[in-house]
């Protein structure tokens, strides 16, 4: 079966400094995917070459045996893959229902139309009422999203990357800067989402990501030092020295 | 008044949006009452100065709206503006040249769409150009685009020309339904028609899926590309359609005028437009509105009490940016809770207060600009002068003095009152909210 996203020889070099050093990644559909690596190891990186924020400098990305290295971001989500931002980038003058609305409308066949009603889209209303309850901000549906607090930022932040029903979702550090109970919450919700979906996550939180993750990869200095189940991962020596080490010391 | 960016009030959240539209009056009421308004007018307001202020209004308000779909609802900031306004009033002048001799009989009312449609395909090809880039950037483009049409005016004469410009008369077309034009009474009504259309229909578009992902670049332009825009392409089409509507506006003018020059199209008309918009309030849809209104009675009022009026227009601007960034509208949208929580009545007072001491700092301006003015520009005349029918000398100690006092005083005071009038604003709100002691 074709995977639902597949690196091949991946690398993305900024000047003389290389940040990906060959990247190969095979990501099944339906499969919950962590990317773990230290700081300054390239992960959000990876994410911005797979996103179509950056250009890889070589190598291939393939969206459901599609290939979409080095076309627009707009293209690529369009075919299906949406991500979400370390830092949080949303709409802040919009309200949040709007925010919401905005990010469905394009897979809901709009497009840049200017001649129907917004409010009139039963089905974008419908969706957008959908993403809120999802995301629990459903009674703070009116207020500019520059206002919602950090932990709501976030919770639209995945709202936003949701809304258009992309099979393929990338979220980057979702959890970072939570408490623990807005963490469980969060990790609760990324399972509710990621169930028919293929996710594809960096995270620092080890116990986020072996609770969620059914494959864990290793990025080291723009490499993948490893790629496997959680419990093989934590097994790896090579991983203990590299980074859990790192972690423990 | 200071941005109010904390955390929301623990209100309940109002209900979620039905689909259902509100009553038919809650959505026509404003617009039957405004085309009301549009059409008895000039039954109150009858001297041919006020029915040609009102015209210029009329054109005024589609050109400023025409601009906010950039700034306001794109975020693009465009310093050539008046390119389409131009171009959209040299072809309505040309085309009403061109039917009036033994062209086909096209009535005058149907010439904004020659307007329109210039203004629609040179916001194309200029767009393709200036929209491939957001921010500083597409601010230098259209600063250029603009700079390139308004020197090109004065070469191709053939088209623009020259000096003088072209001219035409609108009697010669085709009357429509008996209606020559040659009235400025009539003129008006063609003017505020087209007036309502427009201002309806950028409305209408304010609330399309294609309005709301302007909001969306103008927020934040990078996310947009990871929700399915292309925001070149929302930049791209957003600037056509501003064309389109600054092009009705142009051939509003070349009509109401009778003439159109190079001046209608270059920076100092950008300029104009931009200061419309500011003073009105970009936040909004009304703002421009507001602020085309405002800035077009100013320069008709100034105009005619004094020769300095467009430096008193860059003191406005200056202060209105300085103090109330969000224009006249956003000024007016912060009173609405305290309106609605029936709280207004305790900032009035503050607000009064503010507002004495304001006016002393204006006047005060105003006195040493005039008597500036008097020994400079108008040396010839010597220094005898009246300022608000007060008669005095220009070059005597004691008015430069009570010139210094009324500014230096009036302004101390005004910004400690400023700041009164923000507490009690800040309080009120608190009542409002359900926050504040509710004595």
């Amino acid at each position: 079966m074709t995977p639902a996203l597949e690196l091949t020889d991946l690398r993305k070099s900024f000047g003389a400094m290389e940040i990906i050093r060959g990247v190969t990644l095979s990501v099944p559909a339906g499969e919950r995917h962590a990317v773990i690596g230290p700081n300054g190891a390239g992960k959000s990186t990876l994410f911005h070459l797979i996103s179509g924020h950056y250009r890889p400098s070589a190598g291939t990305i393939r969206l459901g045996g599609e290939t979409i290295s080095g076309m627009a971001p707009h293209l690529i989500n369009r075919r299906g893959l949406s991500r979400s931002f370390q830092i949080t980038n949303i709409f802040p003058r919009l309200s949040v229902w709007e925010n919401v609305r905005c990010a469905t409308l394009w897979a809901m066949g709009y497009r840049y139309s200017f001649w129907r009603n917004i409010e009139r889209l039963a089905d974008a209303r419908q969706r957008t009422e959908e993403i809120l309850t999802e995301i629990n901000l459903l009674d703070r549906w009116h207020v500019p999203a520059g206002v919602l607090s950090y932990a709501e930022q976030r919770a639209l932040e995945i709202g936003l990357s949701i809304a258009g029903n992309a099979e393929v979702l990338l979220l980057d550090e979702p959890t970072a800067g939570m408490s623990r109970a807005e963490t469980e919450r969060v990790v609760a919700l990324i399972r509710r989402v990621s169930e028919k979906r293929t996710l594809l996550m960096i995270e620092h939180d080890m116990g986020v990501v072996f609770d969620l993750a059914d494959r864990i990869s290793v990025l080291v200095y723009g490499e993948i030092l490893a790629s496997d189940t959680p419990e093989r991962v934590k097994a790896n020596p090579a991983v203990q020295q590299a980074y859990l080490g790192l972690e423990a010391s | 008044m200071s941005e109010r960016t904390g955390a929301a009030p623990a209100f309940a959240a109002p209900p979620l949006p039905t689909g259902r539209g509100a009553g038919f009056l809650a959505i026509f009421g404003p617009w039957i009452a405004a085309a009301v308004l549009l059409a008895v007018l000039p039954q109150v307001l009858s001297s041919g100065l006020a029915l040609s202020t009102l015209s210029l209004m009329g054109m005024m308000i589609i050109f400023a709206l025409s601009y906010n779909m950039l700034l306001g609802q794109t975020g693009l900031l465009s310093f050539g503006q008046a390119v389409f306004f131009g171009l959209g009033g040299f072809l309505t002048v040309h085309a009403m040249n061109a039917f009036t001799a033994d062209g086909p009989p096209l009535p005058l009312v149907a010439l904004p769409l020659v307007g329109a449609a210039a203004g629609l395909f040179f916001g194309i090809v200029f767009g393709a150009v200036s929209t491939r880039r957001a921010g500083t950037t597409f601010a230098m483009i259209t600063l250029g685009i603009g700079e390139l049409v308004s020197s090109s005016a004065l070469i191709l004469r053939h088209f623009f020309g020259g000096e003088e410009g072209v001219s035409t008369d609108r009697t010669g077309l085709a009357p429509f339904l008996g209606l020559t034009f040659g009235s400025q009474l009539q003129v008006y009504y063609l003017i505020s028609g087209w007036c309502f259309v427009s201002v309806a229909a950028m409305y209408a578009l304010t609330r399309t899926p294609f309005g709301r992902i302007c909001n969306a670049v103008r927020d934040n332009p990078h996310r947009v590309a990871f929700i399915g825009y292309d925001p070149q392409r929302v930049r791209f089409l957003s600037f056509s359609l501003s064309g389109l509507f600054a092009g009705i506006a142009g051939a509003l003018a070349a009509i109401n005028f009778e003439i159109m020059n190079a001046g209608q199209l270059g920076a100092t008309q950008s300029g104009t437009v931009i200061l419309m918009a500011f003073i009105g309030g970009v936040g909004s849809f009304g703002g421009p509105i507001i602020g085309a209104i405002l800035v077009t009675y100013l320069q008709v009022a100034l105009s005619d009490i004094t020769d300095a009026w467009q430096l008193y227009f860059g003191l406005l601007f200056i202060a209105m940016v300085m103090f109330a960034p969000d224009g006249i509208a956003g000024l007016l949208a912060r009173q609405q809770p305290l309106l609605r929580g029936r709280q207004l009545h305790r900032v009035l007072p503050a607000y009064a207060l503010a507002l004495v001491p304001g006016l002393a700092a204006v006047a005060g301006l105003s006195l040493a600009v005039e008597m500036t003015n008097r020994l400079t520009v108008h040396a010839g005349d010597g220094p005898a002068m009246s300022f608000l029918h007060v008669p005095l000398r220009a070059d005597a100690i004691v008015p430069w003095l009570v010139a210094a006092i009324l500014f230096a005083g009036g302004g101390w005071l005004f910004l400690r009152a400023a700041g009164v009038a923000r507490q009690a604003y800040d309080e009120a709100l608190a009542v409002v909210q359900g926050r504040g002691r509710t004595s």
